[in-house]
């Protein structure tokens, strides 16, 4: 089980989150995007092995969204950081 | 059987003698044996039969890595399998059971098979078992494997036997955070974990035996450690780590698996009994795997007899367990770290009758009775026995030791790599895993006591974050020859291979390994899968070096390039039950009720789970059957009034300046256009243009809304709008509430619904003009404060009354007291069938759209954007050839349809029939006198009056397609 810092609440069990998929997928604008722009955000996912960056919910804690980033190779949590701020950098290769 | 206890010495109680049972056998132990170690005492040799040739075994080891003596402790209800006879601590009344051999392991019909060698070579089972064998015909149109091998096969190959009914005892989890947890209390584990509770870090050291010292339990001579026998030593320091404030010191504790982020779970088996099992979940920042080594056996035809041990389980059945195994003995080692168990030997007065010499093999043994007889020795020449020079030795025991493997099981477990080390003899740990990892001791290669010690040390300085301090003077009594090396070619230079045994576990012999080579299943984990090495539940502790020995032999590569197999958690096995703690029975999952609950309990109602809801489905009257009671309640909306428990629904609370946008954006319809006093049915889709979620959308003022959503996606549902709030829309000034559990709902439906309402609301108007369908009020009710909508799931006037969630039951009490009938949820379905209306989850599953589903007057045309609009346009979901909602009725009318039903034009096609889609929704209709359907069916929208079947589990009945709404086709009934 993970340890996932919540940024408003710290480290909690991974029980209490839900995830969320992909992080910063870009929604494009409904009224102009063409079948294939719709296409790619509904279905396309770059499915990153090793550093990505994600979506998780507090379901039980704060009940707020948030970003983190996590290797998906070796399952080691990185950083959090609340929706809407920009990427921050991967953390140093470490762990293999 | 005779008895083999000696009359002094071991950590036994002879004060504390304790009768046990193996099989229907009678037999008593100490105090401090084990079941492994009770049953030797007493002179059982044969423990029990090898899984596939049944072949008779005794104990290999008296430790975890046992493969033979895997039994059955307890029977019926209590009863546990797959426990290791040498990890079960022996207890008064202990009932001990064989997991093969019938009638007994002694006399074991079965064995006949290990006659038959060839057969049962590696991929036997594939080779004979898939192929096409005998005709379907003959087995019942099943294969070869599924009609006639594998029924026979696992009666006789079974692998212990499931309790036979619900497990009576208590367990319980505990969670604990920890600086430094220490697996192994031996004495590297023992100097980690005292050098990190003295820099200050808080410690959890973790330990499977019942007392801490680890090997020098076994040992015949103690080393000294600071002028003080290592076994007094050891003691001594557990009782000081466990003394540390916030340390914790478990023994009967065994690690089974190390997860992310440091986190060890280990399944204690407490002395007191209070509790069966205990599982720890330890999180720490750094861990110290001090697990030690494991010994293995040599490999040569007949090792897996009784009689043939580990030497230093020997060595340990003389020292711990004062049990003298036999009187002449063969000791057959790669190496000459022997001394401890010549020492023990000495002290027990057992004869060494010969010594294998490093350039001699074991080409045989004899043995009657399962007891050993004789052992044949050959000199090697030239890479195989020279069977002239062949000598016959007398003996009834043998300790064999092809050297040590630490236990890396933990580490591999993390994705840890090994390395193998030629001068050591065994595979390292090498990186790779997670950070944070030390290992210490033997299992780092260290397996002297001073070595050991000194390594624990400067790990549990490494963990604490100190420096190492002074390290305590130790004198080894004797070690394995670090430096000398351990051929392991001496390991299994055996000739006739073929009941040379590499895993006993499993019953994997060298000649297994070389043919799955030959074969081309030269990659470790190609030979594991196929020859079954290394697959049970051991894991493989004693075969892993050896198949890896004889792998790498027959295809010329060396032992390091070949590897070992991965290996995932447990270590061991695990109860169930201690898994699942205290989670069980009525503690599985929450159970939600509503206020009504303890009224319909008395009602007789019967449950239906919703989510986590338990709501009255049907209410039977004696000698009722649920379709005469649904029939009965449906009749009762129809022609007077009912009640139905509506708490469960839904509830959000919706505010902020920008709520009617926000609500524009979430539904199809407009929800900006209702006015204050309204309501209006909604339906949510996702971002595909795909029906997610429906209800009753109420505005209570210009920045305020209340809205249902079915009673099984609640959670979902807001989960999903505060996605959209917090995520694409943080600018919209929305705050969203759940208060399903604030607001307890009863739905008073049917003619005479006005009635009761109106006694419950005197002051209330509840004309049509007042409250027309879709409108809500606030009133004063008998009970209380109410609001009170006007809704219909019936098709007839309805009043939905919402009250605080604690005057539920009194307001239930009220309406039926006034005549209102209670019906459940399956009236509810039947109600709404009639009228056509869809249930989210069963007209819909993720892949239908509003238009699918005939609604698209529900989509709004008007609006620039709301989640789905964009979805909705996609090509696919314009095309034809969707499948849409239709209903159907059976041709003949008593036939109720099964939901799922496929739906096909024409039972007599050849296959494959195409299929027109499903039924979604049937049951009998009382109103309309026969059974009704809706189903999904391609192109159904222009299918209204064709004939099509319904096919369910082999049965076809003709249907007629037509509109989904069967009663009240104008809706004039619900607007009263």
């Amino acid at each position: 089980m993970l340890l996932i810092p919540c940024p408003y609440c710290g480290d909690r069990p991974e029980t209490e989150f839900s995830f969320g998929g992909e992080a910063h997928l870009k929604r494009p604008d409904p009224g102009t995007a063409d079948d294939a722009a719709w296409a790619e955000l509904l279905f396309l996912r770059e499915n990153t092995k090793g550093w990505a960056r994600e979506r998780w919910r507090h379901g039980a804690g704060c009940g707020r969204w948030f970003n983190l980033t996590r290797n998906t190779a070796t399952n080691i949590v990185g950083d959090s950081y609340p929706m809407g701020a920009s990427k921050p950098a991967f953390p140093e290769a470490s762990g293999s | 059987m005779k008895n083999r206890r000696l009359s002094s010495g071991g950590r036994i109680d002879r004060s504390r003698p304790l009768s046990f049972k193996f099989g229907r056998r009678a037999y008593s132990g100490f105090a401090g044996d084990t079941v492994a170690s009770a049953l030797l005492a007493n002179g059982v040799d044969v423990i029990g039969r090898s899984f596939k040739r049944h072949r008779p075994r005794g104990l290999l080891s008296l430790g975890i890595e046992e493969p033979n003596a895997v039994l059955n402790i307890g029977r019926g209800r209590n009863g546990q399998p797959n426990r290791i006879a040498s990890e079960v601590p022996l207890t008064s009344g202990l009932e001990a059971w064989p997991t093969r051999g019938w009638p007994s392991p002694q006399f074991d019909l079965a064995a006949i098979l290990g006659t038959w060698p060839a057969p049962l070579a590696a991929g036997f089972y594939y080779k004979t078992f898939m192929g096409p064998g005998l005709p379907r015909a003959l087995l019942g149109g099943r294969d070869a494997w599924n009609g006639l091998w594998e029924p026979v096969l696992r009666r006789m190959a079974g692998q212990g036997t499931a309790p036979d009914g619900i497990d009576p005892d208590a367990y319980e989890h505990m969670n604990i955070y920890v600086d430094v947890t220490v697996v192994g209390a031996g004495l590297a584990g023992l100097a980690a974990a005292d050098t990190a509770a003295r820099g200050g870090a808080s410690v959890a050291i973790v330990e499977r035996d019942t007392i801490p010292g680890g090997r020098t339990l076994s040992a015949a001579r103690q080393p000294m450690i600071d002028g003080r026998p290592a076994d007094a030593w050891a003691s001594d320091t557990f009782a000081a780590v466990a003394s540390n404030p916030g340390a914790y010191a478990l023994l009967r504790t065994t690690a089974f698996g190390l997860y992310d982020q440091g986190y060890l779970a280990a399944v204690e088996v407490p002395a007191d009994g209070k509790t069966a099992g205990r599982i720890w979940h330890i999180r720490a920042r750094k861990i110290v795997l001090a697990t030690g080594a494991m010994e293995r056996p040599m490999v040569f035809p007949g090792n897996d007899r009784p009689g043939v041990m580990l030497a230093g389980a020997m060595e340990s059945a003389i020292t711990r367990y004062a049990v003298k195994p036999g009187d002449r003995a063969v000791i057959f080692a790669n190496h000459r770290g022997t001394d401890g168990l010549e020492a023990a030997f000495a002290d027990a007065d057992i004869h060494v009758a010969a010594r294998v010499a490093i350039d001699e093999t074991v080409t045989g043994v004899q043995a009657s009775r399962g007891r050993l007889l004789s052992v044949d020795i050959a000199p090697v020449r030239g890479g195989a026995p020279d069977m002239a020079q062949r000598r016959r030795v007398s003996a009834d025991i043998m300790a064999t030791s092809g050297g040590w493997t630490p236990a890396l099981q933990l580490h591999v477990m993390t994705s840890g790599r090994q390395r193998w080390d030629e001068t050591l003899g065994c595979f390292l740990a090498d990186g790779g895993g997670q950070d944070g990892i030390l290992i210490a001791g033997a299992a780092a290669g260290n397996f002297t006591a001073s070595s050991a010690l000194a390594d624990g040390n400067a790990r549990g300085a490494d963990a604490a974050g100190v420096e190492v301090g002074s390290i305590l003077p130790v004198q080894d009594f004797a070690g394995p020859p670090e430096g000398q090396g351990i051929p392991i070619a001496a390991m299994t230079n055996g000739n006739a291979r073929k009941r040379a045994f590499v895993d006993m576990q499993h019953d994997v012999t060298v000649a297994d390994l070389e043919l799955a080579a030959r074969e081309g299943f030269t990659a470790i984990e190609h030979a594991k899968r196929y020859t079954t090495a290394g697959m049970a539940t051991d894991q493989g502790r004693t075969a892993q070096v050896a198949t890896a020995a004889v792998v790498a032999a027959a295809t010329g590569r060396a032992i390091g390039d070949v590897g070992v197999s991965g290996l995932r958690p447990p270590v061991t096995p695990v109860p169930f039950g201690a898994l699942g703690g205290r989670r069980v029975g009525p503690l599985f999952d929450l159970v939600r009720k509503t206020p009504t609950h303890a009224r319909q309990e008395a009602l007789g109602a019967v449950f239906e789970d919703v989510g986590q809801w338990k709501r009255a489905r049907y209410y039977p009257r004696p000698s009722e059957s649920m379709q005469n009671a649904v029939a009965r309640e449906c009749a009762a909306v129809r022609t007077s009034a009912g009640a139905l428990d509506v708490s469960t629904l839904g509830k959000i609370d919706v505010q902020g300046p920008d709520a009617a946008e926000f609500m524009n954006r979430i539904y199809t319809n407009r929800m900006d256009t209702l006015k204050p006093g309204r309501c209006r049915y909604g339906l949510m889709l996702k971002d595909d243009g795909m029906v997610f979620d429906d209800g009753v959308v109420a505005r209570i003022t210009a920045d305020h809304y209340q809205l249902t959503t079915t009673s099984g996606n609640a959670a979902a549902v807001m989960d999903w709008l505060e996605d959209w709030l917090q995520t694409e829309w943080p600018h919209l000034r929305v705050r969203l509430t759940s208060v399903t559990e604030q607001w307890a709902g009863v739905a008073v439906a049917g003619l005479d619904a006005r009635r009761i309402v109106s006694q419950l609301a005197p002051e209330a108007d509840l004309s049509n003009e007042a409250l027309p369908h879709l409108a809500w009020i606030d009133a004063e009710v008998s009970t209380g404060q109410a609001r009170i909508y006007r809704v219909s799931f019936s098709g007839e006037m309805g009043f939905e009354i919402n009250v605080p969630w604690r005057q539920g039951q009194a307001l239930w009490d009220f309406v039926t007291a006034a005549g209102a009938v209670p019906y459940g949820t399956e009236a509810m379905h039947v109600l709404r069938a009639e009228k056509g209306f869809i249930v989210v989850g069963h007209e819909t599953d993720g892949t239908v759209t509003p238009h699918d589903l005939g609604m698209g007057w529900i989509v709004s045309a008007k609006k620039a954007d709301f989640i789905g609009k964009r979805g909705l346009a996609r090509p696919a979901l314009i095309a034809k050839g969707r499948k849409q909602l239709v209903g159907l009725e059976p041709e003949d009318a008593s036939v109720v349809l099964d939901e799922g039903a496929q739906i096909i034009a024409d039972p007599n096609a050849p296959p494959p029939t195409p299929m027109l889609g499903h039924v979604t929704s049937s049951y009998w209709s009382e109103a309309m006198g026969r059974g009704i359907a809706m189903a999904l069916v391609k192109d159904g929208a222009e299918r209204h009056g064709e004939r099509l079947w319904a096919w369910s589990l082999g049965q076809a009945h003709p249907v007629l397609v037509r509109d989904p709404v069967f009663y009240d086709v104008k809706g004039k009934r619900m607007h009263g």
